[in-house]
């Protein structure tokens, strides 16, 4: 890899102020990430602030169901409630190392939002966080964790005042701030170095998972699946078993159906173009970008991604609206575990995988849990 | 000297534009805010008020170079419905003194690619069924052939794209070369050493130096950076032409003072037609007195440098 490229996909296409801060950006990453101190802060604070090792759970249930062995990585219960957690560990210690004393970043559900001022807090650095006035007045409970956590939310009433706006808003904040401000970025997304940075940060899961499964059956899964939005979690659990014969699925959300006008797929159903300082898949233009999980809501993905698509590395399909919402139910009810939504595409996926049986061993990446989606659910399933 | 018009002076219209009319007024406004049709009326009303040259935006939802007010003009031209087809329409029917430069995005130029190549756009309805072990390459490759050779087609003499860094601009310098299209960068406070060599080793008509750190915004008062920033460009042939957070003549004059070769305006001509709302000949009439005053400001400051500096011999 050279230039933060992934085989032409990727690089920094943002506006020229932005270029001096993504080089020294990087700079710092490389010196300090490599540093034997700063991996042993950021493990003791994954293990006892997040709560790793996360669990490797046979949901016996659910493969008795569909004669399959299916296994979550149970990054549902980190600190958070996601994945999300052990990028914005790494980010902010990274940044507080580089003499950055305030964090900004953007948020769309405020998952992302809620991370950062956590780790804001903790780490004792300023941190505003935008967010879209729609998402604010959506995502109420949210905007609560942040400000009881002491982050500043800033309501961005631009645009569409959605995730995009917010990510224009915090972009035009680095780039006047970048001397004292560190942008945490959200997922593996954005100009280089953001897209290695996050995928480092997140391979911790597939690292482990890659442990507890080799312990638990002797070997390893047949294949490897994961919600992409952006595409943290599914970068984080695939790194580790990319030279190893295992199969990966990528789910993106499948919104109203492949051929719809209403997705949120560009793996799939996509062509290559460059949005948010990267060149990568974006869904096309007269696509109405949409997902029912606010987290995979994206037009674009990371550029890692778009890579693994082109040299057929990994399978990218669309789970839509309606099946996700169906494996949502389906963990809760065979297994008592309630799926973030995100999540629950990933599930869904599986599930196909098994019924197929191509895969004896599959093992699924449980980015977060439910708990945020409940008001969702309660509407669609008359609860 | 022949008798029959012969080459022009200079190899490029934007180039010719700035130095023949130094110092040079370069204006913006949003293609489409808020229609195509009152952007012709407003486009008429730079060029009477004496734009030197006019730069047109071509809407993107994602433009991560703007501030709020350009942010909000790219909204509403987005919600009329502006494409650019239309964009391009209006481009044909528009008849300027001032040559016309595009600025927009590099999503919106590879799209215009995917949608006019013959294979590459397609819905991948069979891709993503490939297998894992598929290793047959997937990707389809954007151009960007289709948009300049349309640009040029529609009388466009120049293209800035801010997303655009010199280090990936060699398809899309290829294609402004064949079609005798201007690219213009974008130069930063930050931009030095080998950075900026290699943007001035792919600028054409005139670099674009950006007067501070963030996005575009009308400010109150004109930023040092800019003096250190053209000091760090008098090397190099090519006009500078200072822009981001230019308002008001005083703006204009104190910056051609610095160096300037032109100034850009943007931001406070899109408050004019965001305050003007529907549009209409209020609106032209307010852009072109402010034109007028901004042009105004520019010569003053340029006749403050004349001591120093011979101005370029006037061309009828």
């Amino acid at each position: 890899m050279s230039n933060g490229t992934f085989d032409g996909y990727g690089g920094r296409h943002v506006p020229e102020p932005l270029l001096e801060p993504l080089e020294q950006l990087a700079g710092a990453y490389d010196d300090i990430a490599t540093d034997d101190e700063f991996q042993t802060d950021l493990r003791g604070l994954l293990e006892a602030f997040a709560g790793r090792p996360t669990p490797l759970y046979h949901a016996s249930n659910l493969s008795e169901r569909y004669d399959a062995e299916i296994y979550l990585k149970r990054e549902d219960l980190l600190h958070g409630g996601a994945h999300k957690i052990n990028n914005a560990l790494g980010q902010a210690l990274l940044a507080k190392r580089a003499g950055r004393d305030r964090l900004i970043a953007e948020t769309g559900a405020g998952q992302h939002g809620t991370a950062t001022a956590m780790v804001g807090a903790l780490l004792d650095l300023e941190t505003e966080i935008y967010m879209g006035k729609k998402d604010v007045e959506r995502q109420e409970m949210n905007v609560f964790r942040m400000r009881l956590m002491g982050a500043e939310v800033n309501e961005v009433t631009r645009g569409g005042e959605g995730l995009a706006d917010a990510v224009d808003a915090a972009l035009e904040d680095f780039a006047k701030n970048v001397d004292d401000t560190h942008y945490l970025v959200g997922s593996v997304v954005g100009p280089d170095p953001f897209p290695r940075m996050v995928r480092d940060f997140q391979s911790v899961i597939g690292e482990e998972a890659r442990e507890q499964i080799r312990e638990r059956t002797g070997e390893l899964p047949d294949a490897a699946v994961a919600c992409v939005g952006g595409g943290s979690n599914a970068i984080g659990l695939f790194h580790a078993f990319r030279e190893d014969d295992v199969a990966f699925y990528g789910a993106e959300g499948g919104g109203d159906g492949a051929d719809s006008s209403k997705h949120a797929a560009p793996l799939a159903n996509g062509t290559d173009d460059v949005i948010h300082g990267m060149k990568t898949r974006v869904i096309d233009n007269d696509v109405d970008v949409h997902s029912v999980s606010a987290g995979l809501d994206y037009p674009g993905v990371g550029p890692e991604h778009a890579m693994f698509r082109a040299v057929g590395r990994c399978e990218y399909q669309g789970v839509t609206d309606e099946e996700a919402l169906a494996a949502f139910r389906e963990l809760s009810e065979t297994e008592g575990i309630i799926p973030a939504l995100e999540s629950s595409h990933a599930i869904a996926r599986a599930i196909q995988l098994a019924e197929d049986g191509e895969h004896e061993t599959i093992l699924v990446n449980l980015s977060g849990r439910g708990d945020k989606d409940m008001e969702t659910a309660a509407s669609k399933f008359e609860l | 000297m022949t008798p029959e018009p012969t080459a022009p002076a200079f190899d490029s219209d934007v180039e010719a534009a700035i130095r023949e009319n130094h110092p040079a007024l370069i204006t913006y406004i949003t293609a489409g805010d808020p229609s195509l049709e009152d952007t012709k009326a407003y486009v008429e009303a730079l060029d009477r008020g004496g734009s030197d040259l006019i730069e047109l935006g071509l809407p993107f939802s994602e433009p991560i170079a703007e501030g709020p007010t350009i942010q909000g003009a790219i909204n509403r031209a987005l919600e009329a419905g502006t494409t650019p087809a239309g964009f391009f329409d209006l481009i044909d029917d528009l008849e300027t003194d001032a040559p016309l430069l595009v600025m927009t995005y590099y999503n919106m130029i590879l799209q215009f690619g995917n949608s006019e190549a013959p294979c590459a756009s397609n819905s991948n309805s069979e891709a993503p069924r490939a297998s894992n072990s598929d290793a047959a390459s997937l990707r389809n490759e954007p151009t960007v052939g289709p948009f300049v050779e349309r640009a040029a087609e529609a009388g466009l003499s120049g293209i800035i794209v801010p997303d655009l860094p010199a280090e990936e601009a060699d398809p899309l310098r290829t294609a402004c070369d064949e079609h005798g299209i201007d690219l213009v960068f974008i130069v930063a406070p930050t931009t030095e050493g080998e950075r900026l060599d290699r943007i001035m080793s792919q600028v054409s008509g005139f670099a674009y130096v950006q007067a501070r750190l963030g996005t575009t915004g009308a400010r109150a008062n004109v930023s040092t950076a800019t003096h250190e920033s053209l000091s760090r460009l008098s090397d190099y042939d090519v006009p500078k032409a200072v822009g981001f957070g230019v308002s008001e003549g005083d703006h204009a004059a104190e910056i051609i003072e610095a160096g300037a070769d032109g100034v850009i305006v943007g931001s406070a001509l899109v408050d004019i037609i965001a305050d003007h709302g529907a549009g209409g000949a209020p609106a032209a009439d307010a852009l072109e007195s402010k034109v007028r005053e901004l042009k105004r400001g520019a010569v003053r400051g340029g006749d403050a440098t004349t001591d120093e500096e011979q101005p370029e011999p006037e061309h009828p």
